[in-house]
């Protein structure tokens, strides 16, 4: 029996520069249909794997596997499965909108593609850009343009790199619920982003990457549950944290954020705190989110 | 074949929206070469016993115009969208190694052509001038357009900057040209510099060219037919080498 292969395939993948490892040892299935999240501080190896996917970037062992096409050994095949918004702002600056649609038609043998095209356009709110160059549009009508590329060919698999790095609120929405939509009528996607609201609100499962490997991998839900139902926050006015306490916490401009089981915790952690001699102030109870989860995460061990 | 003819319609768009630049100036150079050169020499030379000046000069300027214009094309498209970024449509996209090679030559031949016609068309009433073998004319100025534009490929992929892509054009690209007999026949140089102009391959293209119109050459056409071909296989090979091998663009 053959199990039905997975939209995207990292199986023990290393990617060394010289004698850096941007990728540490990645092995992760994202399953068709899923709607996946990929984040990792700057610098974690994020954009180095999407390379690979995309067949940008060769790992140096392991292979990536596109609907069971390996990205080395079956390009063609690979990347007319996949669908890249690559992450830098890049853009041919002799054509029009429209005509770049046509172009990336055309170079994945698409001849006739107008009522395509249009509903990209459309969904993407570039209707009135459509004949307008390049060079005349904002950098969020680029990204945009960017997107309508990376969807031309219809691809099963869709990889969004940062796609809403400096983008307006409104195209933020717009551009999520066409995602989401094509990801109810079965594309698979892959999403990296900075903001984890949106991780958070979109992805079903999340893998989160710390210096070239995989330091978390769960659904959503339960990577919250697991990490931290709720978190305290409070503003230290005097005194030193108990230094077991000082570890798991994470602190900015004096206030504190501690992960807590639940309300429960709250009366022990305040006790412990008026030994230690500390003075507190603008205490707080907050439900966890994913940023909690990943200051976590990415602050172990550091 | 969808995506190799889009990569080229791409690519010859590319140079016809700016066809100012890339076709009417460097014909217009071309015929400043012709009008000072033809002006200064004229009255002193005939080459090959009975071809005036001009009329030899015009081949060679039709040559050069075609060789630096099919340089011209791949390597500054290749530089211009790797420096900008936007090459990465092309590699995401599912084009094999040997389309991208044919549809980014294809277009610099048919540019460093039309430029080459452009220049034989505003040269043409300056002095009557023969064609007698128009096949050979035909042969060479694909082979050398061809030639560069791999030429052009190699350079694009391998420079990382602007400047890099200057270097090779002026220290390699220009001299090799303008030292191949594009201005006069090799036969009237000194014994070194006729010896150091038979291993500039640009001198087999251009004599070759020559040929061509004027049924005579420095050397025989079929020995610059062979060196032409030489240079193709060599050029085309290493383009066609880098690009299979991602050397560059996917590391």
């Amino acid at each position: 029996m053959t199990l039905p292969a997975a939209a995207v395939r990292f199986e023990q993948v290393v990617k060394r520069y010289g004698r850096h490892t941007a990728v540490d040892g990645v092995t992760l299935d994202i399953a068709e249909g899923e709607f996946f999240g990929l984040l990792g501080p700057n610098g974690a190896g994020k954009t180095t794997l999407i390379s690979m996917l995309a067949g940008l970037t060769r790992p140096t062992v392991g292979r990536v596997l596109v609907q069971g096409h390996d990205v080395q050994t079956a390009p063609q095949a690979a990347r007319r499965r996949l669908g890249v918004v690559p992450q830098e702002l890049v853009f041919d600056p002799f054509f029009t909108v429209r005509e770049i649609l046509q172009i990336q038609s055309g170079y994945f043998g698409l001849r006739r593609n107008a009522v395509w095209i249009d509903e990209l356009l459309h969904n993407l709110g570039l209707t009135a850009q459509a004949d307008k160059n390049m060079r005349a549009l904002s950098g969020g009508m680029k990204r945009r343009v960017m997107v309508a590329q990376a969807l031309v060919h219809r691809p099963p698999v869709i990889v969004l790199d940062e796609p809403t790095a400096g983008v307006d609120v409104e195209l933020r929405q717009s551009l999520w619920d066409f995602i989401a939509r094509l990801n109810a009528e079965g594309h698979s996607v892959l999403l990296t982003t900075h903001y984890l609201e949106e991780a958070e609100a979109l992805c079903k499962r999340i893998a989160v990457i710390k210096t070239g490997r995989i330091v978390a991998l769960d659904r959503t839900d339960a990577l919250l549950q697991r990490f931290a139902a709720s978190v305290l926050y409070f503003r230290l006015l005097r005194g030193a944290l108990p230094p077991q306490m000082a570890q798991a916490t994470q602190q900015a401009g004096g206030r504190v954020a501690l992960p807590v089981r639940g309300p429960q915790d709250v009366e022990q952690t305040l006790a412990a705190l008026r030994q230690a001699g500390c003075e507190i102030d603008e205490l707080e109870l907050r439900r966890a989110d994913l940023e909690d989860v990943f200051l976590q995460l990415i602050g172990a061990g550091r | 074949m969808t995506g190799l003819l889009t990569l080229l319609r791409k690519e010859l768009l590319r140079f016809f929206k700016v066809s100012f630049q890339t076709v009417a100036a460097p014909i217009v150079t071309a015929l400043l070469y012709l009008l000072i050169f033809s002006h200064a020499f004229t009255a002193h030379m005939q080459v090959f016993g009975h071809v005036p000046y001009t009329a030899f000069l015009i081949p060679g300027l039709m040559m050069m115009s075609v060789l630096q214009n099919a340089f011209a094309n791949t390597s500054s498209s290749l530089i211009q969208s790797k420096i900008t970024g936007n090459l990465v449509f092309v590699l995401l996209s599912p084009l094999k190694p040997w389309e991208l090679f044919v549809a980014y030559v294809g277009a610099s031949v048919i540019r460093g052509l039309i430029v080459g016609s452009g220049v034989l068309l505003v040269t043409l009433w300056f002095v009557p001038l023969t064609f007698v073998q128009p096949v050979w004319i035909v042969v060479f100025a694909a082979l050398g357009a061809s030639m560069l534009g791999a030429l052009g490929l190699i350079a694009g992929i391998w420079a990382e900057k602007f400047d890099q892509m200057a270097a090779f054009q002026n220290f390699i690209i220009t001299p090799a040209t303008f030292l191949s007999g594009v201005f006069y026949s090799v036969q009237t140089l000194p014994a070194f510099w006729k010896v150091a102009s038979h291993l500039n391959p640009f001198f087999y293209l251009i004599d070759g060219f020559r040929y061509g119109f004027f049924g005579a050459g420095d050397v025989s056409p079929w020995v610059s037919l062979i060196a032409a071909l030489l240079g193709n296989l060599l050029c085309g090979g290493i383009a066609l080498v880098m690009l299979l091998r991602g050397t560059k663009l996917r590391n």
